[in-house]
């Protein structure tokens, strides 16, 4: 199995904590067709990271890097989750098991399951492990 | 290569005598001057009692304020009928100080420019593109007139519009540029998004602000230019006091021209070389309005060793003002000090800006910084590392705690003059 194909880049982008930052990053998406599938910001003192999977990453680096921005790739993990009580530990509770650390994750829930997005620090070890227990990994080709 | 090498490469002994009669004709259109009419008065001189430069010790020191309280005319040791422009100085608060010039004055100045711009290796060969004010601001003008004398094909392009600069700097082949140093950084990078060619450049000076080796490096890269500082300032008729030769260690002050005195800020007592304080200029060839003892403001000192251009004693690369000093908390700190510390963190950017609140009762000082474009890869975590890096890299330094704002990159203010980076805002409320 390659690992590869599971690895999904996730579009981070830095931003100041202040309005209308991620009405600009979403209105070039809008502009440039991108759809986004899933985000999430994180903040810090001041500033933040919006983390957002796109269905066109290149054109939403083009982009958003053209108008300023400081945005860079990462690789993030997607995993189809049951939308059921129990459902995000079968998940989480592998990967403590085999001692893969979750730097940071958000999840979406769809009309049949839920997909968690995952920031892992082994990132080939938590795919391997997560297609050995039989989970459904999302390949990155499927969305973008 | 010289512009005038007798003069340039003058011997200490002659020197010495033509400062003496420089200052003694100084000293005797300083008599027609209402200020100095009363300040000798006060001293007990008179103005024969100024012969040679250890008499200048005698003399009281000349401030800013003083000129600001001379405003308008009240320095002109001319009348107004022989004064054939006048310039005034920026960005300090209440009113400007207004600076005459006589014929003569504006020959002389031209001539210094001339000199400086030979020094660096400018010929008629040369393109050279004047990117600051040419209003009252006396870096347009100056330069203008110095470049033209040269020889010089001046483009007198002022400020702004950074499109329509580089694409002159494109289209005519400019070989040579003028400007702040902050802009550069900046025309390098519109550049760089506009994909524009500038490789007929080879000369930058960038005056009116200190800068540091790393902004050098930045702006020799980026522009692909040599980069040469300058220095100046409008009460010393403006830019070409002192200037880098292509040893680029330290500043050549026009000896015949400019008497130099560095002097402890606190005391007023004369260092010697090596021993960094403020810089005292007494003019020696101005007319409109002549200068003794001009306290700068600006922290240098005079280098010990001998330059292998063969020009005279050499100024230390500025690092900062006397006046410009800050104190938090009650602890003294130098916005040069800052500068340092960011300059030294190459996750964030060149461009900043210091804000002083004071906040129940407490000095608080903010600094927004550029976070780097090239140093950024995704993550919260690297960049609560990076704040905290300069928040103790601050502490460290200053020996204050200080709050730290990352900001995106490009979102700071450029300045095409002096870069006003420092907002005290304790006094406001």
């Amino acid at each position: 199995m390659s690992c590869e194909q599971y690895m999904i880049r996730q579009i981070s982008l830095f931003s100041e904590n202040k309005p209308g930052r991620l009405a600009a990053m979403a209105k070039a998406c809008q502009e440039e067709n991108v759809n986004i599938l899933a985000f999430s910001i994180a903040e810090a003192e001041g500033f933040g990271v919006i983390r957002a999977l796109v269905d066109k990453p290149d054109v939403a680096f083009k982009k958003l890097t053209s108008m300023g921005f400081n945005v860079a790739f990462t690789h993030v993990i997607a995993v189809e989750m049951k939308d059921e009580p129990g459902g995000l530990f079968e998940i989480a509770s592998k990967l403590s098991e085999a001692g893969i650390n979750i730097e940071y994750s958000y999840a979406f829930s769809g009309k049949n399951k839920a997909i968690l997005i995952l920031r892992v620090d082994q990132v080939e070890e938590a795919i391997r492990l997560l297609h050995s227990h039989k989970f459904t990994l999302i390949a990155s080709e499927s969305i973008q | 290569m010289f512009w005038d090498e007798a003069i340039e490469t003058i011997k200490p002994a002659d020197l010495k005598i033509l400062q003496e009669k420089r200052l003694r004709e100084t000293v005797s259109r300083c008599a027609n001057v209402g200020f100095y009419q009363k300040k000798f008065k006060e001293a007990g001189l008179r103005p024969s009692d100024i012969q040679t430069i250890e008499d200048l010790q005698k003399l009281p020191f000349t401030r800013k304020t003083d000129l600001r309280d001379g405003y308008p005319f009240g320095f002109l040791a001319v009348p107004l009928r022989d004064v054939v422009r006048i310039h005034t100085t920026s960005g300090t608060t209440g009113k400007p100080t207004v600076v005459g010039y006589t014929a003569g004055d504006i020959n002389t100045w031209a001539d210094l420019i001339a000199r400086n711009l030979t020094m660096v290796g400018l010929t008629k060969d040369d393109v050279f593109q004047n990117m600051v004010n040419y209003g009252m601001f006396t870096g347009g003008l100056g330069f203008h007139y110095g470049a033209e004398k040269a020889g010089l094909t001046a483009v007198p392009s002022g400020t702004g519009n950074t499109k329509r600069q580089i694409e002159m700097i494109h289209d005519f082949g400019v070989t040579a540029i003028h400007c702040t140093p902050s802009y550069g950084l900046h025309l390098a990078e519109a550049a760089a998004e506009m994909k524009m060619d500038l490789s007929s450049l080879r000369v930058g000076i960038f005056g009116a602000e200190p800068w540091s080796e790393k902004t050098r490096n930045e702006l020799q890269e980026k522009l692909g230019v040599e980069a040469f500082d300058s220095y100046g300032m409008s009460e010393l008729y403006g830019p070409g006091v002192a200037f880098e030769c292509s040893e680029h260690n330290g500043l050549h002050i026009w000896h015949d021209s400019y008497l130099v005195e560095i002097i402890d800020p606190k005391t007023g007592e004369n260092l010697g070389p090596g021993e960094r304080g403020e810089l005292v200029v007494t003019p020696l060839t101005k007319e409109a309005m002549p200068l003794l003892r001009y306290r700068t403001g600006d922290i240098t000192m005079i280098m010990e060793d001998e330059c292998p251009c063969g020009r005279g004693p050499k100024l230390a690369r500025f690092t900062g003002r006397s006046d410009d000093m800050l104190v938090i908390r009650g602890i003294n700190v130098f916005p040069s000090q800052i500068e340092h510390v960011l300059l030294s963190i190459p996750e964030v950017g060149n461009h900043y800006m210091v804000y002083v609140d004071r906040v129940n009762h407490m000095d608080e000082m903010t600094i927004d910084v550029e976070v780097s474009r090239e140093n950024f890869h995704g993550e919260l975590a690297d960049l609560k590392n990076v704040q905290n890096k300069v928040i103790k890299s601050l502490r460290d330094v200053l020996e204050l705690r200080t709050t730290v704002h990352l900001v995106e990159p490009g979102t700071l203010p450029r300045f095409e003059g002096k870069a006003k980076r420092v907002v005290d805002r304790r006094g406001d409320d």
